[in-house]
């Protein structure tokens, strides 16, 4: 009897210790973004949300803190990864999932998500290597404009190839959930395979496919170390392509050993931080119940 | 049997892999008639029907052998352009597969696939095919409504409006009721005897009654191998196979 | 019909090319890595620390770095492991299938996967502000572990989801308690695929930058102390880039290569176990 009790003791004690380390960690986000709150809240006590947000007047020792130009920064270099990735991302997802043949499907796969553990820095680097020049020397030029090759494209191009393994990733799965007794219904009216894609999949497919895009855009906003190596870093908000930009992220990292010796600026900078995470957060939460919703309804 | 052939069925054989489906099934379908096909379950009676529209094509590792001749051309010849082949057949699934589009634009969706752009034009066929299906009753007030939203009963109704709308000549249909009401059933049973007059239909079914009820010609198939055929009254009331008798008593199933 | 024929050749064109496009970026930045790392990989890249004047061009490898980075990563994962397998025990064994925590943990976790690696080193930052923490490898491994948590977690979830349920049954028919049950029968079943797990996580911990920026420092030599700061592969790449002598941004190639051949090795060894895994598995 004693031996059955010391067993259960130890299992109702497990029980417990598990709740509470699963309860700490489903509300870690809330953590997190109340941590980041807590310490933007020196500078919120002294600016408005809307000040902040929209000046574009940065200059920390003035206490002038216009989060504006940062903002646009990372639109812009964020849009143009976007521009590029969704085209080739779609086209190959459905190339991928509906014309491929097994072997290569079994193979592209793992080799399109090996570039997703490539590290940052590397991107970064390679970055530097080979995109910044190639519009220093051949794309600027082509457009009759000059740039220093560290731009909103480079930054664009680098992050689009990042992001490329999320969307197709989830974008594959997502067009081969849709049955194919939908697909056969189109071909035995006489479509061909490219009409019944076109017409009906992509249709069915579609909230999903948003919801992958998303989930690559929130992912492109997130990305620090890569855009700072190529992106340009200058506090202005961009007017072309070929102009430097200077993301959100890049902002926090560049600065974060002056934050504590300046007043007010370590506020600034988590703030945007909080910032950040918002937007990102609101963009994954709904790509994911949007996710979910696509799951049920196939299932 | 008798009459003009509408399909001849040549030594067919279907392999999934290194399992034979089909085991070189050879019979003339008459023209003008329903024939019901006949079996128990995963005796290749879908098969059969996915190989006269050239379904089965997109399966992964599938062989076929032999012929089948529609009006005299082998729809299986690789120089035939499938999807002629597919209009000439129309297809009814088991349980209903609406297109993710409106009512209008899913019975609309054969004729523009296949070029046709005129509004008018396409209005008049949508009309005519529902009132073909004995719904435009019940949607003609709203036909850009969902499909979805539709009853099963009237979804299956509509699949068929579809898929006379591209104008076949051959109806086939897998199981079309079993996932219906009575009612429905009834309804779908009604319009393929009216139909008989103007398409040739294979249905498949593995409700006895229904077949005594439509077929103007069965297809025992058991198997993957045709074990009888002939016309309705014969192999109801006078089997001439062992195994034919004892399906038909409700032995096998 | 020709002109759909034609609009398919078309389409289908496209998609292959953009395939190729995408495939491609991949070999083109795995080869500037070799093409620009390898000459400059030396013996003492690796077994060196750097030493005076490293970064202007002297000297020395980036030994600091690595062993750096491995402590700081394997610290982060085995924190990670601490908190994350309890968690996803509780979620498949002690709770009902569909319960409310069950369901919002879960969407917690998935979440938190999308949050940017920044985000957790400011709140590390944070943190290490309030416990007052210098950079250290402690501060490293603190905000490390919050990274590399949901995506571990995730991928062990995935595989304890799969031990079927007639295990479970088993061991409690035997009177076992679901203490018992998660460590001795499910942990052991789903080991293989708890590895994998762990090697994930571990290869992206190592590999990112954005949150040892502001919690672990950097330092030349190697780390001996949680409490002081530490040098990581990642940071080590930056700086090195950053200099504007040739040799040095030359070395930084060579550690790219170096960074990107560990996580390669990783994510290859865990695919492969992954494989073998769900060979085995019987359905």
């Amino acid at each position: 009897m004693k031996m059955q009790s010391k067993r259960l003791l130890k299992d109702k004690l497990a029980s417990k210790l598990m709740l509470l380390v699963t309860v700490f960690s489903g509300l870690l986000v809330f953590m997190i973004a109340i941590g980041l709150y807590q310490r933007s809240r020196p500078i919120l006590a002294i600016k408005s949300l809307t000040e902040l947000l929209f000046s574009t007047s940065w200059h920390p020792l003035k206490k002038e803190f216009g989060l504006f130009p940062f903002i646009m920064g990372s639109l812009w270099v964020t849009g143009v990864s976007i521009a590029i990735a969704i085209p080739l991302c779609l086209l190959s997802a459905i190339y991928l999932s509906e014309y491929a043949p097994r072997t290569v499907r079994e193979w592209a796969k793992p080799l399109i998500d090996l570039l997703a553990g490539i590290p940052s820095v590397v991107y970064g680097a390679w970055g530097i290597l080979v995109i910044v020049p190639l519009i220093k020397n051949h794309i600027a030029p082509f457009f009759g404009a000059f740039s220093s090759g560290y731009s909103v494209l480079a930054g664009g191009i680098v992050l689009a190839i990042m992001i490329f393994p999320v969307i197709i990733h989830v974008s594959v799965e997502v067009f081969r959930a849709v049955p194919y007794e939908v697909r056969e219904a189109s071909l035995s009216l006489g479509a061909t395979k490219w009409q019944t894609i076109k017409l009906v999949v992509i249709r069915k497919a579609m909230p999903g496919v948003i919801a992958a895009v998303v989930l690559g855009l929130s992912r492109a906003f997130g990305e620090t170390m890569a855009v700072l190596m190529v992106a340009g870093n200058v506090a202005k908000v961009p007017s072309s392509v070929l102009d430097p930009a200077y993301p959100l992220p890049a902002l926090i990292a560049n600065n974060y050993g002056e934050m504590l010796s300046v007043p007010l600026y370590d506020s600034a900078l988590l703030l945007s931080c909080l910032v950040l995470l918002l937007v990102v957060l609101s963009f994954n939460i709904v790509a994911r119940i949007v996710l979910i919703r696509v799951e049920r309804s196939v299932l | 049997m008798d009459g003009k052939t509408h399909i001849s069925v040549q030594n067919l054989s279907v392999f999934y892999g290194s399992e034979q489906a089909l085991k070189n099934i050879t019979i003339d379908i008459p023209d003008k008639k329903i024939i019901v096909i006949i079996g128990p379950s995963g005796c290749g009676k879908t098969t059969l029907l996915k190989s006269f529209n050239r379904l089965v094509d997109s399966i992964e590792g599938v062989k076929v052998s032999g012929k089948v001749l529609v009006d005299g051309e082998n729809i299986f010849d690789p120089r035939v352009d499938v999807t002629g082949i597919r209009k000439k057949m129309g297809l009814l699934s088991q349980s209903p597969y609406p297109l993710p589009m409106s009512i209008y634009d899913n019975v609309a969706y054969g004729p523009r696939i296949h070029g046709l752009k005129n509004k008018k034009e396409l209005y008049r066929i949508v009309e005519h095919y529902l009132k073909e299906s004995g719904l435009w009753d019940e949607v003609k007030d709203r036909l850009n409504a969902p499909a979805s939203r539709l009853s099963i009963g009237q979804q299956q109704r509509l699949c068929l409006a579809r898929g006379l709308a591209v104008e076949p000549e051959i109806i086939l249909a897998d199981e079309p009721t079993s996932a219906l009401d009575p009612k429905s059933s009834q309804r779908i049973e009604e319009i393929f005897l009216k139909l008989k007059k103007k398409y040739t239909t294979i249905i498949v079914t593995h409700i006895l009654r229904q077949a005594k009820r439509l077929a103007d010609y069965v297809l025992f198939l058991y198997c993957g191998e045709l074990i009888e055929h002939g016309p309705a009254a014969e192999i109801f009331e006078n089997p001439k196979e062992e195994m034919t008798k004892e399906y038909i008593k409700g032995i096998i199933s | 019909m020709d002109k759909r024929a034609m609009e398919e050749s078309l389409f289908k064109g496209l998609m292959i090319a953009s395939t190729l496009i995408i495939l491609s970026s991949l070999v083109l930045i795995l080869a500037a890595v070799i093409v620009k790392g390898l000459p400059a990989m030396n013996l003492a890249m690796i077994t060196q620390i750097p030493k005076g004047g490293y970064y202007l061009g002297k000297e020395g490898g980036i030994l600091n770095a690595i062993v750096g980075s491995v402590y700081l990563s394997g610290g982060a994962t085995l924190l990670a492991i601490l908190i994350g397998l309890p968690v996803v025990l509780y979620l498949n064994v002690y709770a009902k299938k569909g319960a409310r925590i069950a369901v919002f943990t879960r969407f917690s976790f998935d979440v938190l996967w999308g949050v940017p690696s920044i985000v957790y080193g400011a709140f590390g930052f944070t943190i290490m502000l309030f416990f007052g923490l210098g950079a250290s490898l402690l501060g490293g491994i603190i905000a490390v572990s919050l990274l590399i948590l949901p995506i571990m977690s995730r991928a062990m979830d995935e595989v304890i989801r799969m031990v079927p349920q007639e295990l479970f049954d088993a061991s409690y028919a035997l009177g076992a308690t679901r203490l018992e049950t998660a460590m001795k029968v499910v942990v052991r079943q789903a080991l293989p695929g708890i590895l994998t797990a762990v090697l994930i996580a571990f290869g992206r911990g190592i590999g990112d930058a954005a949150s040892v920026l502001f919690t672990a420092g950097f330092s030349d030599s190697i780390p001996c102390s949680l409490f002081r700061p530490a040098a990581t592969l990642p940071l080590a790449i930056f700086f090195q880039l950053g200099t504007p002598f040739p040799e040095v941004q030359n070395r930084a190639y060579a550690s790219a290569f170096i960074l990107t051949v560990i996580i390669l090795i990783i994510s290859i060894t865990s695919r492969v176990l992954t494989r073998r895994f769900t060979r085995n598995i019987v359905k």
